[in-house]
Formats: C-alpha cells, sequence, structure tokens
C-alpha cells in the first residue's frame, strides 16, 4: 500500500457513470470505462449523480419555491395595503380562506409562516447554497464530482420530499402551519391554539427534518469535497472566495442544524406523545393544559442556535459569489483576499455565540444580555472589512456592467444599508423598544433576505452561460435589476420609520390602533412596489426558462474572460467536467490585468521572473 | 518547466492540492464531519435535560429507580443491571476494535468476521437490555406523561434521550449486519481493503462514548 496519496489528476479520460473509488490511505482508483455509456432520461435528469445536474435541479426547485414564497408575500400585503377592502377575486382563488374577498386573520397568519419557512430554508438555504455549491465547488477545486455522487443526490432528494410534505400542508382541511417561522411554543405546542397549529404543524415540522437531512447530506459532501479532492496545486489560498464561502457555509450547517433537528423532535414528542419539554402552566378557555414542567423559553434557546449561523448560511453563499463576480467584472485583483477569508471565518465563529440576541425580551439576565451585545456587535468588524474589500475592488476598476455586477453592486449597497441598522438592535437597550416592530423586518428583509437574493440572482446570471450553454438576455436582465433594486428599498425603507414609531410585526390588521392609521397611505405603496418586484421576477423567471432553450449560444468556453477552473471545461461538460486529465493550478484565481495581460487562468505557470501578487 | 514554476513559487505542504491533507479517504472523513455534526444533536438533547433539571426542586434517586434485574422479582440491586448493559456495550466497543484491528494488518476474513459477529451480538444484548429495563419501567408507571419515583421529566427525558440513543445502537446493529455478510462474502478481500469495518467502528465507538454521557446523566447524577 503506497504510503503517497495520489489523486485523479493522474486518472485517464473520464467517461459516464463511472466512479472513483479510494480506499483505506486515500488513493483514488477510478474504474473508468472507457466507453460512452448510454444515458438514460431518469438517470441524466432525475436520478443524476452529475453535480451539475444536481445544482440544476436544487436552483430549478428554488425557484419554484421562490414563486410561491414572493406570491405569498403578495397576498398578505393585500390585507395589509388595503386592510377590509373585498378584492373578489381572492375568494375566487382562496374559497373559505378569503371569504367575501377577505383574507381571513387565519389565512393571514398561514401566509406569513410559510413565506418566512420557504424562503428562509427553502429558497436561500437550499436554493442558494444547494445550486452554487453543487455546481462550483467540484468545477472551481478541480474535481470531477463530489466526494461522494450518490449522498449528492440523495441529498437533493430528501429536499424534494421535504418540499412535497410542505407544499402537501397548504392544502389540508385546516391549512398550512400558521404560528410563525420560528414555531415558538407554547402556540406551536398546543394543537388546539390555531387552526394551523394541527396537523399542519406536524407536516411543517416533518418538512424541516427532511429538509436537515438534506442539508446534512449536502454539507458533509461539500467540506469532504472541498478538504479532500482539490487538484493539483490548488492549495486553500489559491481556492475562489466563492469555494471558501461555500465551505464555511457547510461548516455552520453541520453543526447548526442537528440542534434544530433535536429542538424539532422534542416539539413533536409534546404535540404528539405527551411529554412537556416546552409546556408549562397552560389554560385553554380557562382549563389547564393537562401538560406541565417544561419551558417554553428552552426551545428559543435551541432554536436561534440554528437560527443565528442560519443567517449566515444564507449570506455567506451570497459572500462567495459576490467577491468572485466583482473581481471579475471590475477586471481587479480581489482586494484583501485572505482578510475576505479571515472576516468570513470570524463570522462563522462570531455566529455561534451571538443567539440569545434573538432573545433580549425573554426576562434574560441584563449581565449576560451585556455581554450577547457585545459579541453581536463584534460582526460589525468582519463585515465592514468584507465591504471595504468589495468597494475597494471595484475602485477605479475597468467595469462591466453585466446584469450580474449590477446585482454584486446592488447586494453591496444593500448589505450596508441592512447592516447598518443590525448595530441598532444588537444594542439590547434599543432592541427592547425595537424587538417585534417593522424595524427588524426592514433589518433583516435587506440585510439577509434581498442581499442574499442578489448574491444568488449575481450567481444564476453569471454561471448560466456555464449551466445551459446559453446566455441569459441581457435587455431583461437589466430590467429586472433595476426593478428589483429600486423596488426592494421601497418596499422596506420605509418600514423603518415604521418600525421606529412602535409598529407592531406579525399583526393582521391596524384599525384598532389610532396612532398606527397615518400610516395607511404608506402601507399601499409598499404593497404596490411589492406587487412591482414580484412582476420582475416573473420577467427572470421567463427569462430564465426562455434562455435555457432559445438563448444566445456560448461560443467561447470562457466567456466572461474568467481566471477560474470552470471555464477551463468544454462549454456543455458531460459527467467528470474534463475531457482529459485534471487541470492542475499555478496561481489564486485573482489575477486580473496583470503585467498587461488583462486575465491569466489558474491554469497558466508563471512566466519566469513574474512576481506573485501580495495578497 | 511547469513543475518547477509550480514549486517554486509554493512551500511544499499537505494542503496544495492533490492530496488528502489527511491522508484520509472521503468516505472516513465524511464519517467524522458526520460524527461532528450528530455530537450536536446529543448535545441538543443533553442540554435540555441540564437546562429541565436545574428547574426542578427535587429529582427521584437514580439508585432507586434503577435497581430492579431481570429473573429476580422483588431483588434489589441498585444500578446492577445498567452496569451489566453498560459493561456489554464497552465490550462491544473492544470487539470493535479488534475486528478493525485484524481487518486494517492482517485482512483475516475469518477473524474479521468473528469479532464482528461479537460486536452485533454485544449491540443486541443491549437492546434486548433495554427494551426490558423500558417495559419494566413502564408496567411500574412511568411514560412519556407521568413518572410515579418523582419529576415527571425524569421520565419523558429518560426515553427521549435513551431511546434516541437506542435507535442509534439499533442503526449501528443494522449496518454492522450489513458489513458482516459482506465481510463473509468476500467482498473486501476483492477490494483489497477492510477500511468499511473502520468506518463503521468509528460509527460504534461514538454511540459508545454518547452512552457515558447519557448513562452518567440518568443513573449517576
Amino acid at each position: 500500500m503506497s504510503s503517497e496519496v495520489s489523486n485523479p489528476v493522474v486518472q485517464p479520460v473520464f467517461t459516464g457513470d463511472s466512479t472513483h473509488h479510494q480506499d483505506s490511505e486515500g488513493e483514488i482508483h477510478e474504474n473508468g470505462h472507457h466507453e460512452h455509456h448510454k444515458e438514460y432520461f431518469f438517470t441524466k435528469y432525475v436520478f443524476s449523480q452529475d453535480h451539475k445536474t444536481i445544482g440544476k435541479q436544487f436552483l430549478i426547485t428554488g425557484i419554484f419555491w421562490a414563486f410561491v414564497g414572493g406570491l405569498l408575500s403578495v397576498i398578505f400585503r393585500f390585507q395589509l395595503g388595503f386592510p377590509n377592502q373585498a378584492f373578489p377575486f381572492l375568494e375566487t382563488l382562496f374559497g373559505k380562506w378569503a371569504p367575501g374577498g377577505i383574507i381571513s386573520p387565519e389565512f393571514y397568519y398561514m401566509l406569513v409562516t410559510m413565506h418566512g419557512t420557504i424562503l428562509v430554508f427553502f429558497v436561500l438555504t437550499a436554493g442558494l447554497s444547494g445550486t452554487f455549491a453543487n455546481l462550483l465547488i467540484p468545477l472551481q477545486c478541480g474535481a470531477r464530482d463530489m466526494a461522494s455522487p450518490f449522498l449528492n443526490m440523495l441529498s437533493y432528494w430528501f429536499f424534494f420530499a421535504a418540499s412535497c410534505v410542505m407544499l402537501t400542508s397548504f392544502f389540508l382541511p385546516e391549512g398550512a402551519a400558521d404560528v410563525g417561522w420560528t414555531f415558538y411554543p407554547p402556540l406551536s405546542g398546543v394543537k388546539e391554539s390555531a387552526p394551523g397549529a394541527g396537523l399542519g404543524a406536524d407536516f411543517w415540522l416533518i418538512g424541516m427534518a427532511l429538509f436537515i437531512f438534506s442539508s446534512l447530506l449536502g454539507g458533509l459532501n461539500y467540506i469532504t469535497t472541498v478538504l479532500n479532492l482539490r487538484t493539483k496545486g490548488m492549495s486553500m489560498n489559491r481556492l475562489p472566495l466563492t469555494v471558501w464561502a461555500l465551505l464555511i457555509t457547510a461548516i455552520l450547517g453541520l453543526i447548526s442544524f442537528p440542534v434544530l433537528l433535536g429542538a424539532a423532535i422534542l416539539l413533536l414528542f409534546d404535540r404528539n406523545l405527551g411529554t412537556s419539554f416546552y409546556l408549562d402552566k397552560i389554560f385553554i378557555n380557562g382549563h389547564p393544559l393537562d401538560h406541565a414542567g417544561g419551558n417554553a423559553i428552552l426551545y428559543q434557546h435551541l432554536f436561534w442556535f440554528l437560527g443565528h449561523p442560519e443567517v449566515y448560511i444564507i449570506i455567506l453563499p451570497a459572500f462567495g459569489l459576490v467577491s468572485e463576480v466583482l473581481a471579475n467584472h471590475a477586471r481587479k485583483p480581489i482586494f484583501g483576499y485572505r482578510a475576505m477569508i479571515l472576516s468570513m471565518l470570524a463570522i462563522a465563529i462570531l455566529a455561534f455565540i451571538v443567539w440569545a440576541h434573538h432573545m433580549f425580551v425573554t426576562g434574560l439576565n441584563p449581565f449576560v444580555a451585556s455581554v450577547f451585545v457585545l459579541l453581536t456587535l463584534l460582526i460589525a468588524v468582519p463585515s465592514a472589512v468584507k465591504v471595504f474589500n468589495w468597494i475597494a475592488t471595484i475602485w477605479q476598476g475597468n467595469l462591466r456592467f453585466t446584469p450580474a455586477m449590477l446585482f454584486c453592486v446592488g447586494f453591496v449597497s444593500l448589505f450596508i444599508s441592512g447592516g447598518l441598522t443590525g448595530i441598532f438592535l444588537g444594542n439590547s437597550a434599543l432592541d427592547i423598544p425595537l424587538h417585534d416592530t417593522y424595524f427588524v423586518i426592514a433589518h433583516f428583509h435587506i440585510v439577509m433576505g434581498v442581499s442574499a437574493f442578489f448574491g444568488m440572482l449575481a450567481g444564476v446570471y453569471q454561471w448560466f452561460p456555464k449551466m445551459f450553454g446559453r446566455f441569459m438576455n441581457n435587455t431583461l436582465g437589466y430590467i429586472h435589476f433595476w426593478i428589483t433594486f429600486v423596488g426592494a428599498y421601497m418596499i422596506f425603507w420605509p418600514m423603518h420609520y415604521m418600525g421606529l414609531t412602535g409598529v407592531p410585526r406579525r399583526y393582521y390588521s391596524f384599525d384598532a390602533f389610532q396612532s398606527f392609521n397615518m400610516f395607511g397611505d404608506l402601507n399601499k405603496f409598499i404593497t404596490i412596489a411589492a406587487m412591482l418586484v414580484f412582476f420582475a421576477q416573473l420577467l427572470f423567471i421567463l427569462n430564465f426558462f426562455y434562455s435555457m432553450f432559445k438563448g444566445r449560444k456560448v461560443t467561447d468556453p470562457n466567456p466572461w474572460k474568467s481566471n477560474s477552473l470552470e471555464w477551463t471545461t468544454k462549454i456543455n461538460p458531460g459527467h467528470g467536467n474534463w475531457d482529459g486529465p485534471l487541470p492542475t493550478v499555478y496561481r489564486w484565481p485573482y489575477d486580473y490585468s496583470k503585467n498587461g495581460d488583462e486575465f491569466i487562468p489558474q491554469t497558466v505557470p508563471y512566466k519566469p521572473g513574474e512576481e506573485k501578487l501580495h495578497h | 518547466m511547469a513543475e518547477a514554476t509550480l514549486t517554486a513559487n509554493v512551500k511544499p505542504s499537505v494542503w496544495n492540492g492533490g492530496h488528502s491533507p489527511f491522508k484520509v479517504s472521503w468516505g472516513k472523513l465524511m464519517m467524522w464531519y458526520f460524527l461532528v455534526g450528530d455530537s450536536f444533536s446529543f448535545a441538543s438533547f443533553l442540554i435540555t435535560y441540564g437546562a429541565l433539571r436545574f428547574s426542578y426542586d427535587s429529582w427521584p434517586l437514580p439508585t432507586h429507580v434503577f435497581e430492579a434485574v431481570p429473573f429476580f422479582e422483588g431483588a434489589k440491586f441498585p444500578l446492577g443491571f445498567v452496569s451489566f448493559m453498560t459493561f456489554t456495550l464497552i465490550m462491544s466497543s473492544v470487539t470493535m476494535v479488534l475486528a478493525v484491528h485484524y481487518g486494517n494488518h492482517e485482512k483475516n476474513r475469518q477473524k474479521v468476521a468473528k469479532w464482528l459477529f461479537f460486536t452485533i451480538i454485544g449491540g443486541i444484548v443491549f437492546l434486548s437490555s433495554q427494551a426490558w429495563e423500558w417495559t419494566h419501567l413502564i408496567t411500574e408507571g412511568m411514560n412519556m406523561h407521568s413518572n410515579p419515583f418523582g419529576a415527571s421529566a425524569f421520565g419523558w427525558l429518560f426515553f427521549t434521550i435513551t431511546g434516541f440513543h437506542g435507535f442509534h445502537v439499533f442503526t449501528g446493529v443494522c449496518i454492522n449486519t450489513m458489513v458482516l455478510t459482506k465481510v463473509m462474502n468476500g467482498d473486501y478481500d476483492r477490494k483489497g481493503s477492510y477500511e468499511m469495518i473502520e468506518k463503521i467502528g468509528l460509527y460504534w465507538h461514538f454511540v459508545d462514548l454518547v452512552w457515558v454521557f447519557v448513562f452518567m446523566a440518568f443513573y449517576l447524577l
């Protein structure tokens, strides 16, 4: 047994579905079948083990969920913008959920709960990490596929199963879960508390458990692939920042999702097996509930131990995609490569020790709160480093304003706007009055929701040619960007003012509050802006599917003149990515505009006497 | 020369790509990371145990709750039976170590199969003992809702957490059995590597290690 650990570089042509195996010493043998297998429709497009196809499956499922989640928000914005105004088409569409054309309170809560769940987990976790980790990790590391293509396929199908369970819950007689996306007990722990706290909540918990398995199977693969299967010369400090971001994201998920699984199992037991982990001293219609001895706050601790890292699981892939696209389209090396990595690592570590800042109003000991305030505000430091580096990267660059680039610039703008309000909310003294107001809604939608969406959209525009061998339509892309960018600010900026005056989130109607009536017109404005932005996303979906089949064909294998490895493959690479041996890497991926060369791919060796850029 | 340029610019390091930096296969690496993740699911349960336990003024005395042993109706051996269960589980780790040893160093199919078989027996004995203990406690009135020995939380925490651990042991027994059939079929001789034994060994030791914490929480503290 040789102690020298070789890698697939030495392997011959990789075709069809031949797999590689490693023995105990980490040596990789490919039982390479050199003839092409006939690929059947099912193995090529449905139960595919090719990471690129799995990435596309995640993306298309994510687009479906983004459509559903966005639509839900437009529907509940009807109630907020035009309270108690009858829209007969709503009754036609939703029947008993909108009697007389007015959305019922139960339906409203169902909509906001499922909007949050779908967008946080199904779109911005699975749709974002699932798509780009699958597509880019093997391609940018120089690997034939993920470490375990089979587990990778299972990861998608667990996500698919989770999607089916979640989607089915909408059609239950009592409707889907309606107890808020954070699922706090006792509301979620007692089946009688709300219509959607019955079967709908059980479906939600089972759907989430399946989702967690999907995310863990994916994450294990991403980490192992990045560490074990980098091609020759691809040292850790030559990895594109996308891969670093996706690696750190996967580590965060691996550590935090099992805790959510534990919390969900205990909640299922409380609901169905008679335990009282989270339930104590509850009265329903004056009668004490037969559950006692638990602690509802315990759930919040377990939930936010996942929940806070989860927001970084959402935003880190966007960090990576944006860094890559900005440097590429600014034709400049990324500014502060190491600082980018270190700041992501710092954010990842801080992610695990700040969760109680979601719980300042739960009666947390003020001393403990002050520790969490300090740790929370520390996150501003690495975040500011990143923003500074992005701006420095495009400073005096030779910018190409493709739709992908515009979405990256938009991302930086949104991340600054949303990040600054995070400094307000991280202070417990300010958070106590601002807690559960529209200020919080504005903060996290801008800094996490819309920003991550912008990162994802930038990624789709940038890597669409890699995925489908065609370009997306640029004109539609520009229209999509400007409506989304301006619209997102029109939706969320006014919410800051509402929140500062104390308008609470999660309220069905503000009729009973004299002091909030002045926001009636503003709410109308927000609703109209939301509909406009939703319409722009339909343009994107149209553009996506039209370009998939009819878009302008890619003729140059490296259409963006990029340095990273994914552009050294054929335009439509098969399973195995590179026809010949795997490429060897000689430099980092950001040698743009160096010594008169506009770009120098990673596979180009250093010229005699060429200086290494200090990074 | 490409190779010369490559080495001229980079310090030699196991992290330079083309290698597994830890000199392990992806399968073993993935098992390690899975165990890291799984330890957090157990941690969430044990933290729940701690949070609830310290909110109670009184807690049942383990030596009083766990004193029955099978076949000796009415006899009292405080913690006697669980000591036997723990001993069995730890011995099954020892037999697993031997199976891994004979797989890695001697590639000896008979010996691997023998020690893996004993490991499976250990797992089955542990699971059967747990089944008896659960049945006994349930007949005494302890369940997911109430507990005749004192704080009701003791009951549901006990069943949930030992159940979650027992589920892991059960999964381990199933996987070990599947691997045993492959060992006996000679699959690993043909492959030239008994690494699979090492991977399931990692899982089995992890399950044993977790038992130490579960045991401590419910039977000792």
